[in-house]
């Protein structure tokens, strides 16, 4: 046999197979569901959730967990708001938000990687922290009527049906892809997120990426936070609260594992096409804002159980198939799953 | 020699310490601080909180964390006052069972997806925190709990006193959370199952080696943790009254903040009931102390944060230093003997 069944093991090929049957459900659900105008609108509606997704995917395949993203965009949007609503003008918010985002980031990679704290808890303080400075600033006003220069960046059409955030979050992702699969910086991420003790010994600077992935991850959110403002035109201490469930979710679908080391962004792509259709689809027939948020909750879960139990499954079988294997070696294989 | 004082505590003078100073800083801004009507506005706040931060202290033990408690006590408080506005007639042990098994089988499905199912904590809490809040939403149709409907029993729980002293008295629900601290902290101390919950969470492959399973005792500390916010999501009910689909959400926050600051390490093996009782504490006073200053209240979320950061940083840096400084002024007389006898 010499044809290569490989392909069909990967996690990317399940996407595909995930992602066709849920075009195949909204296509009967609405004939219209692939035209370029609904195609724009699923990236328009979440386009936020999907450019920090690239950010969060460098985090999680580095080892470590960002869930103060949603907190920084909101922080980043207030900012904007802020600053126009005291008289000065929208660029200098953006410029502004994009530094505090950039701070946000640097005092968590800070925590992270010289005071070794967890990520988890860094960050959970950043997340309320963070909005905690959000509600300073705004408490409890609402801030709209922003310059239409800067509105039209969220909302006017670039090409087309596509807006000009679409083009943002596709240059962004060629950007992360070749970043992440043909650079130096790029291997680093995948050594740490593999063997942070063995990659210490080869000589990779290991806090000074950890710190470096976390300043990305807050401007990026940052980035994100002012494109909701300019989307939704209008901004509440309170915006986009919540988002990194959502975001979590994509990346963890996309087969990049919550241990870190493993996951690529072709995977990542696939499954924020399969949540965005997804969400769109149950939008089409539907089900409500909770509810679907339930059923984010549920990918969440199977997208980290569903490869536990084909690992095991596997183990299993390679230990009925090699029968003449010495069983030391089943019972490493098995401690290492552990 | 055997030394009296240990780490833990150190750290909890020093959390005493600070949170008489918060309380003296308070006092001095707000007029009427020292009253008895104070410290039972803020006690029965602690309640709930530190009811919760028990369950969340088990599981952060076990080197886990559980997100989804504030969608349970949401649940379970909407669940019973759902049955009570329907039947005022239920009894208050059957509605006590009621809570606090609906609790204790989200907390099991918990347990059972980190234990048997090896999906991290994060992830399987994470999600759980959604689908329940989703559950939730879907099983009350967006309606309200209305405190006019309650039986008179649940809306008189958060007045009754239980012990006074001059003009401060102990209500009903701070006393609950006090029992809770207490038993708990017999269980982790005095029996096997609570010190093996300590060897998981300090060296989980000695613990293995030992021949402590992990599995099920992860599973009985999600599920503990599951049933005590069950009781929270009751006492949520018995003094809130009205519970919509948002109540308690954001609790899990102020929880895991709670056990954090109290000085449970997050990872694991760390950590005492009493602790994070004192953690509640100062969460509970911050909290209302900023909303008796009106203007400032919006303050309450950006000091939460920041105190949780500097609660793990000083574990990290000054604990882990105190505890070298000690266990190198142990070694040193036993390395002497040994010199000599050689």
């Amino acid at each position: 046999m010499t044809m290569n069944w490989g392909f069909l093991r990967r996690w990317e090929t399940l996407l595909v197979v995930i992602l066709l049957l849920v075009l195949a459900l909204n296509l009967q659900l609405s004939s219209h569901f692939l035209d370029a105008g609904n195609i724009a609108n699923i990236f328009y509606l979440s386009i936020e959730k999907a450019i920090v997704v690239l950010a969060m995917a460098f985090i999680i395949i580095n080892g470590e967990i960002d869930l103060s993203v949603a907190s920084v965009m909101g922080l980043s949007a207030t900012i904007v708001a802020a600053i126009y609503e005291d008289g000065g003008s929208v660029t200098e918010g953006i410029l502004l938000a994009l530094f505090v985002g950039l701070l946000c980031g640097a005092a968590n990679g800070f925590f992270v990687a010289y005071a070794n704290l967890p990520s988890l808890v860094v960050t959970l303080a950043g997340l309320i922290g963070y909005r905690g400075i959000a509600r300073i600033l705004l408490e409890d006003r609402s801030v709209g009527d922003y310059p239409s220069a800067f509105t039209d960046m969220g909302q006017g059409n670039f090409l087309g049906d596509f807006q000009a955030t679409f083009f943002m979050l596709l240059g962004l992702f060629v950007l992360f892809f070749i970043v992440l699969h043909f650079s130096a910086f790029g291997r680093y991420i995948y050594v740490i997120g593999n063997n942070k003790a063995a990659a210490e010994f080869a000589g990779v600077p290991v806090k000074r990426v950890k710190v470096a992935l976390f300043m990305i991850s807050g401007f990026i959110s940052a980035f994100a936070g002012i494109l909701y403002a300019a989307r939704l035109g209008n901004v509440r201490a309170n915006a986009a609260e919540g988002f990194e469930l959502d975001i979590i979710t994509i990346v963890l679908l996309g087969g990049v594992s919550i241990f870190g080391g493993k996951g690529t962004l072709a995977g990542v792509g696939l499954s924020l096409l399969v949540v965005l259709c997804l969400r769109n689809g149950m939008s089409l027939s539907h089900v409500d804002g909770n509810t679907q948020t339930s059923i984010v909750g549920v990918l969440l879960i199977l997208s980290v159980l569903i490869p536990n139990w084909l690992q095991k499954f596997q183990i299993i079988w390679e230990r009925r198939t090699r029968q003449e294997g010495s069983p030391s070696l089943v019972n490493r294989k098995e401690h290492s799953l552990n | 020699m055997k030394r009296f004082i240990q780490v833990h505590h150190l750290r909890e003078a020093s959390l005493l310490l600070v949170i008489l100073v918060v309380v003296f800083v308070f006092g001095n801004q707000i007029e009427n601080y020292f009253t008895a009507s104070t410290f039972t506005r803020i006690s029965s706040t602690v309640a709930i909180i530190a009811v919760v931060a028990v369950g969340q202290t088990l599981v952060i033990l076990t080197r886990n964390v559980d997100l989804s408690v504030g969608s349970i006590v949401g649940f379970t408080a909407y669940f019973v006052g759902h049955e009570l506005n329907q039947n005022q007639e239920i009894s208050p042990a059957l509605i006590l069972l009621m809570a606090i098994s609906l609790g204790a089988a989200m907390g099991l499905v918990n347990g059972l997806l980190v234990a048997y199912g090896r999906v991290p904590a994060i992830v399987v809490t994470l999600g759980t925190m959604a689908i329940y809040r989703g559950i939730f939403v879907e099983y009350s149709n967006s309606e309200s709990v209305v405190t006019a409907r309650l039986p008179d029993w649940v809306k008189d729980l958060p007045r009754e006193s239980v012990l006074q002293v001059g003009e401060l008295e102990l209500r009903a629900l701070p006393a609950i959370a006090i029992a809770m601290v207490i038993l708990f902290n017999l269980l982790l101390v005095y029996t096997h199952w609570g010190r093996r919950l300590y060897a998981i969470g300090s060296n989980p492959e000695a613990a293995e080696l030992a021949g402590i399973s992990s599995q099920r005792r992860v599973a009985v500390a999600f599920t503990l943790s599951g049933a005590l916010a069950g009781l929270g999501g009751f006492m949520y009910l018995a003094r809130i009254g009205t519970i919509t689909v948002v109540a308690a959400q954001g609790l899990e926050l102020q929880v895991v903040a709670a056990a954090v600051v109290g000085g449970v390490s997050i990872l694991g093996g760390t950590g005492t009931m009493f602790g994070a009782l004192l953690g509640a504490c100062l969460i509970g006073i911050i909290e209302q102390s900023l909303i008796r200053m009106n203007i400032n209240e919006f303050w309450k979320d950006a000091i939460l944060g920041l105190s949780i950061l500097l609660a793990v940083a000083t574990d990290s840096v000054i604990v882990s230093s105190v505890q070298n400084w000690w266990s190198r002024t142990v070694v040193r007389p036993i390395n002497t003997t040994s010199e000599k006898t050689a």
